[in-house]
């Protein structure tokens, strides 16, 4: 039987018999509370019951799964069984001894509600660590094939020539982030004026009723899966790049750069109109009132008072959103294409970071192969790219908030 | 007072306020087409994927049709006729023995290019079958009835026998896990957090990585579940709990940062109250806090979980991008999701997919939008205003 | 009464369904201080922010019934409301300096209407605007630190130099001394006093003491009504309407 087969069922079967125990309790307390003061609610003792009951197996079969996964250790079931069967029973059977009037149930058992709890946060701690640790182990790796100099400064990327011994030349990084920054920039040319310019008439000329339409249906456009807007890039847009460069007599490539730039534009719009809709409006009242009193237009007062005040929001808007299109990944797989090209003309082919992640850990590569840990070498670049942008925008929000909380 | 030259003045900053005005409304209507032209489009290509082209014929259930399939229909119509539902003859015979030795007149699915074909679409139809379908047609042989198998089926190397029941499945198994996982974890350690935590640098420092952890790229928590799930945990690749964990780490930040705003939003004189009745801490947060913080916690969980449905790129790193033809029924089973299945038959070349993409993608905004709008529905119903 | 400035005749405002103002008939002698007074919510302030026409941002309010500003009617539809705030300028409750330097708070107003050009003409207007609101010794060495930088009091000030920076002719201050301490408002007080032989200057205010003691004439309100009006030391010392007098010595408000 595998472990965690075991474990399941008789967690299962645990749980059941806690909750028998838990209800008996409960009723004897209320039965004996007409003779006795108990010092807590009854459902306390019965939580306290029921805890005994499970909660020793189960710190059992946490180190035992925990062991098991980290390969240092399998438990055998002839053993985990009567180890799981003694511990549930010597649990009970303290924690029915314990149980009297003058017990402190409820101290014990919020103590246990808050151990969780802290159990929970430790979790998502790991996690963000863990998401750093395993990064950047497998790129450590990765440049212990290529050289970190080699990797950011050279020109020719051509991981499918690597083999085991000759790397050399092969993964050069440069085309892959100049595609990449290629990308990003013509996405936040259309999506920082397009959005602050929505936001600006949303919050400083528009009815609450436009407002109150145009701004959820704003955040449709951001609720719309990356894929999908990958598939409107290949399909809808990419014709119409290639179409409109030719009535100009330039020759576009069917997936060039300035489709999912584009597309990718629209998609960060709702971050950019929204975060900037927000700051515009905490830009206090009585500034504009004090320049319209002055005898300014609105849009005097929008330029030279709104705006400047509402500047670090803004920034740290836009900050997230080049972030996020440093990252997208779907619409430059689906449009970008796959060829590391070193070029000013955003009407060829380019290709960016997840492109390369993608491509690289979807194939039929060993994982231990130079190609699939480039994708990792690629990635830890990309982590702290992003790391930096998102620091860099919550120091300008909290300057942003000084200014006016 | 007025001279000339400060009304000219005036008249220049009015005519700079108008064209400000008109930007800014621009902008705004620009953005709006954009959404307007998205949704044109994919409505106008997806729809016709409702509808399946079927052709009156008669099938052959006969000893022969069981050893070859093909033989079930007579010669001619055997280019124009799917020969993937062909193919499921000789099972659907021995299932039903009675009806060997019969032949009927039965709608047929067609191929996928007389369905292109039949759609006025591109397609790569020899002339000879345009006109024998122009022929059923005038007889009435041909028609577009519903596509019930869009819904029915798994995938398929056939654009007309291809449907979305499978990655439907598997986005629903995936779904399920991300939110016994996310869900739980999120809330406790936001609570935690916001009610629990001192509030010292240790504190500081985990609420910093957890801002930072939402603005990882999708992709990146991919790379995460290829090395530590996949490859130090053994969990099994493609399958359903290797997403739904991967996906599970990625909505969690969301889950305690709309948790903690939702804890936030209570304000702290219930808590004082509470306290000043004799409850302790914890029966504060129990009794009073959470259900306050409840519709808030909600709306935010909905929010994230629909977010993790639309997600493609981790998805695609720890292999749910497989061919999944049959639905899978337990988590450890190869699945696939249906923003994967959009993904993949976005890359096909047979044309047929691509309609079947966009109705495809039709289902999944339908999906999320409701999630969506479910989600502020329950903030406007239930949001109290301190 | 010497020769009158503003002239308000049958003035009625509506928020939406609400009328907050009654029919407003009121005359504003020139080169003088008026004060308005009146318990919170008589339509005092609102009534100020009519002649700016500072109401016209808020979209649900109507307005019935004429102002005339040097007999001309502000809300005729050939007066430009832009132009209309270069004349009456406004000094608001709470000190609302720009995130700008000292220099740039003046300066604002006078670069946009084109008063000043060229950076010496500037530096002077700067200057005389700054000395005429007193705050000139206190904030010469320091014209380019952030205006928000400065004590409430000397906000203040500076929110009456950016007013007089663009040279209008009156004035209107929303219970400017509200957000300060005494010594603050004692200095403001003082400034209204040099002000008043350039400018007409409408307060309103809360404290009867700073009405008696900086204004000319004063007008009470109640519950959107003009009670009474006359000199201000006739109106204190011998109220003609029951309503003023229970007001003034405290008895409701």
């Amino acid at each position: 039987m595998n472990i965690f087969d075991f474990i399941f069922n008789s967690a299962a079967a645990l749980l059941l018999l806690a909750a028998v125990v838990g209800i008996a309790v409960y009723q004897h307390v209320v039965k004996s509370g007409l003779t006795a003061r108990w010092h807590s609610l009854p459902l306390y003792y019965a939580w306290f019951a029921a805890l005994w009951c499970f909660g020793p197996a189960f710190t059992l079969f946490f180190f035992a799964s925990a062991l098991d996964l980290l390969h240092l250790y399998t438990a055998n079931t002839s053993f985990l069984l009567p180890a799981t069967l003694f511990l549930s029973i010597a649990g009970l059977w303290h924690g029915l001894r314990q149980l009297k009037p003058s017990l402190r149930a409820r101290q014990s058992v919020e103590g246990a509600v808050r151990f969780s709890l802290v159990a929970a946060a430790g979790v998502s701690i790991l996690t963000t660590i863990g998401i750093v640790m395993a990064i950047v182990f497998e790129a450590i790796q990765f440049f212990e094939i290529v050289s970190l100099w080699e990797f950011l400064t050279g020109t020719h990327w051509a991981p499918d020539d690597a083999t085991e011994g000759n790397t050399s030349g092969m993964f050069g990084s440069i085309p892959i982030f100049a595609g990449t920054f290629m990308i990003t920039i013509i996405a936040m040319l259309v999506a920082v004026p397009v959005g602050v310019l929505s936001a600006v008439y949303m919050s400083e000329y528009a009815s609450e009723r436009v407002r109150n339409t145009a701004k959820p249906a704003l955040e449709i456009l951001a609720g719309i899966p990356t894929v999908v807007y990958g598939f409107f890039a290949a399909i809808t847009v990419s014709p119409l790049v290639v179409k409109f460069a030719d009535s100009v007599g330039l020759h576009a490539d069917f997936t060039n750069a300035l489709t999912p730039g584009i597309v990718m534009g629209i998609m960060i719009i709702p971050f950019i109109s929204s975060l900037s809709d927000d700051v515009i409006r905490a830009v206090p009242r009585s500034l504009r009132d004090a320049s319209l009193a002055l005898g300014t237009t609105p849009a005097e007062t929008i330029i030279q008072i709104v705006l400047p005040a509402a500047l670090p929001g803004i920034m740290a808007a836009c900050l997230l959103g080049i972030s996020r299109a440093l990252g997208e990944t779907m619409i430059v797989v689906m449009a970008a294409g796959l060829r590391p090209n070193l070029t000013w003309n955003p009407l060829e082919g380019m290709t960016t970071v997840t492109v390369r992640i993608v491509d690289a850990l979807t194939g039929d590569q060993a994982f231990d192969s130079p190609e699939t840990l480039s994708a990792f070498g690629l990635g830890m670049v990309l982590l702290v790219i992003t790391l930096m942008l998102n620091i860099l925008s919550i120091y300008v929000t909290r300057r942003f908030r000084s200014q006016y909380e | 007072m007025n001279n000339q030259a400060s009304q000219q003045r005036l008249n220049r900053r009015y005519r700079f306020e108008k064209l400000f005005k008109a930007s800014a409304i621009a902008a705004l209507t620009l953005a709006a087409s954009f959404l307007i032209f998205f949704f044109y489009t994919m409505i106008s290509q997806g729809f016709s994927a409702l509808s399946q082209t079927e052709i009156l014929v008669e099938v052959h259930y006969n000893e022969a049709s069981q050893k070859s399939y093909k033989k079930a229909v007579d010669k001619s119509y055997r280019k124009i006729v799917s020969r993937g539902w062909l193919r499921t003859l000789p099972l659907y015979m021995e299932d039903h023995p009675e009806i060997v030795g019969t032949s009927k007149m039965q709608w047929v699915t067609a191929t996928g290019d007389v369905d292109q074909y039949m759609k006025g679409k591109p397609n790569r139809l020899k002339s000879k079958y345009k006109k024998q379908i122009d022929q059923l047609q005038s007889e009435g042989k041909v028609k577009l009835a519903f596509n019930v198998n869009f819904f029915t089926n798994g995938d398929s190397k056939m654009p007309e026998l291809a449907g979305i029941k499978s990655a439907l499945v598997g986005s629903i198994l995936v779904l399920l896990v991300t939110m016994f996982v996310a869900l739980p974890i999120g809330v406790m350690t936001a609570v935690y957090l916001e009610e629990f935590a001192p509030d010292n640098r240790i504190t500081q420092v985990i609420e910093v990585n957890i801002n930072n952890l939402a603005a990882i790229p999708s992709i990146l928590f991919g790379l995460l579940g290829l090395a530590i799930f996949i490859n130090f945990f053994g969990v099994p690749r493609s399958s359903a709990i290797a997403g739904g964990l991967t996906l599970a780490l990625m909505t969690l930040p969301i889950v305690i940062i709309t948790t903690r705003a939702a804890l936030r939003a209570v304000p702290h004189t219930i808590r004082e109250a509470a306290y000043g009745l004799g409850a302790s801490r914890w029966q504060t947060v129990w009794h009073h806090v959470l259900p306050l913080a409840f519709p808030g916690i909600l709306t935010g969980s909905i929010i994230g979980l629909a977010q993790a449905m639309g997600e493609t790129a981790p998805l695609l790193i720890v292999g749910m991008m497989a061919y999944i033809p049959d639905t899978p029924t337990g988590f450890t089973e190869a699945a696939t999701v249906l923003p994967a299945q959009i993904f993949t038959w976005a890359g096909e070349s047979i044309r047929a997919y691509e309609e079947r993409t966009a109705a495809a993608i039709l289902v999944l905004l339908s999906i999320l939008l409701s999630m969506n709008s479910f989600a502020v529905w329950l903030r406007k119903r239930f949001e109290v205003r301190w | 009464m010497s020769k009158s400035k503003i002239n308000i005749s049958n003035l009625k405002l509506w928020y939406g369904e609400d009328e907050a103002l009654h029919g407003i008939d009121l005359d504003i002698a020139d080169k003088k201080i008026t004060s308005f007074i009146g318990p919170s919510g008589c339509g005092k302030s609102t009534l100020l922010r009519c002649m700016n026409r500072m109401n016209d941002h808020i979209p649900s309010c109507r307005i019935e019934g004429e102002i005339l500003l040097d007999g001309e009617d502000i809300y005729a539809p050939a007066i430009d409301v832009v132009q209309l705030r270069t004349h009456v300028g406004m000094v608001f409750q709470k000190p609302n300096p720009f995130p700008k330097s000292i220099y740039e708070n003046v300066a604002y107003a006078p670069r946009i209407h084109g008063l000043a050009r060229k950076g010496d003409d500037m530096d002077e207007l700067v200057e005389t605007s700054l000395k005429k609101a007193s705050l000139w010794n206190e904030v010469k060495e320091k014209l380019h630190q952030p205006g928000t930088a400065l004590s409430g009091g000397q906000q203040q000030r500076l929110c009456i130099a950016r007013t007089i920076a663009v040279k209008p002719e009156v004035i209107l201050m929303d219970e400017p001394c509200s957000a300060l301490d005494p010594i603050a408002s004692a200095k403001i007080e003082e400034l209204m006093d040099e002000l008043k032989n350039e400018f007409t200057i409408i307060i309103v205010t809360h404290s009867m003491q700073q009405a008696a003691r900086v204004s000319d004439n004063t007008a009470f309100f109640y519950m959107g009504n003009l009670i009474e009006f006359g000199k201000t030391g006739a109106l204190f010392t011998q109220p003609q309407q029951k309503q003023t007098e229970d007001y003034i010595t405290g008895r409701f408000g």
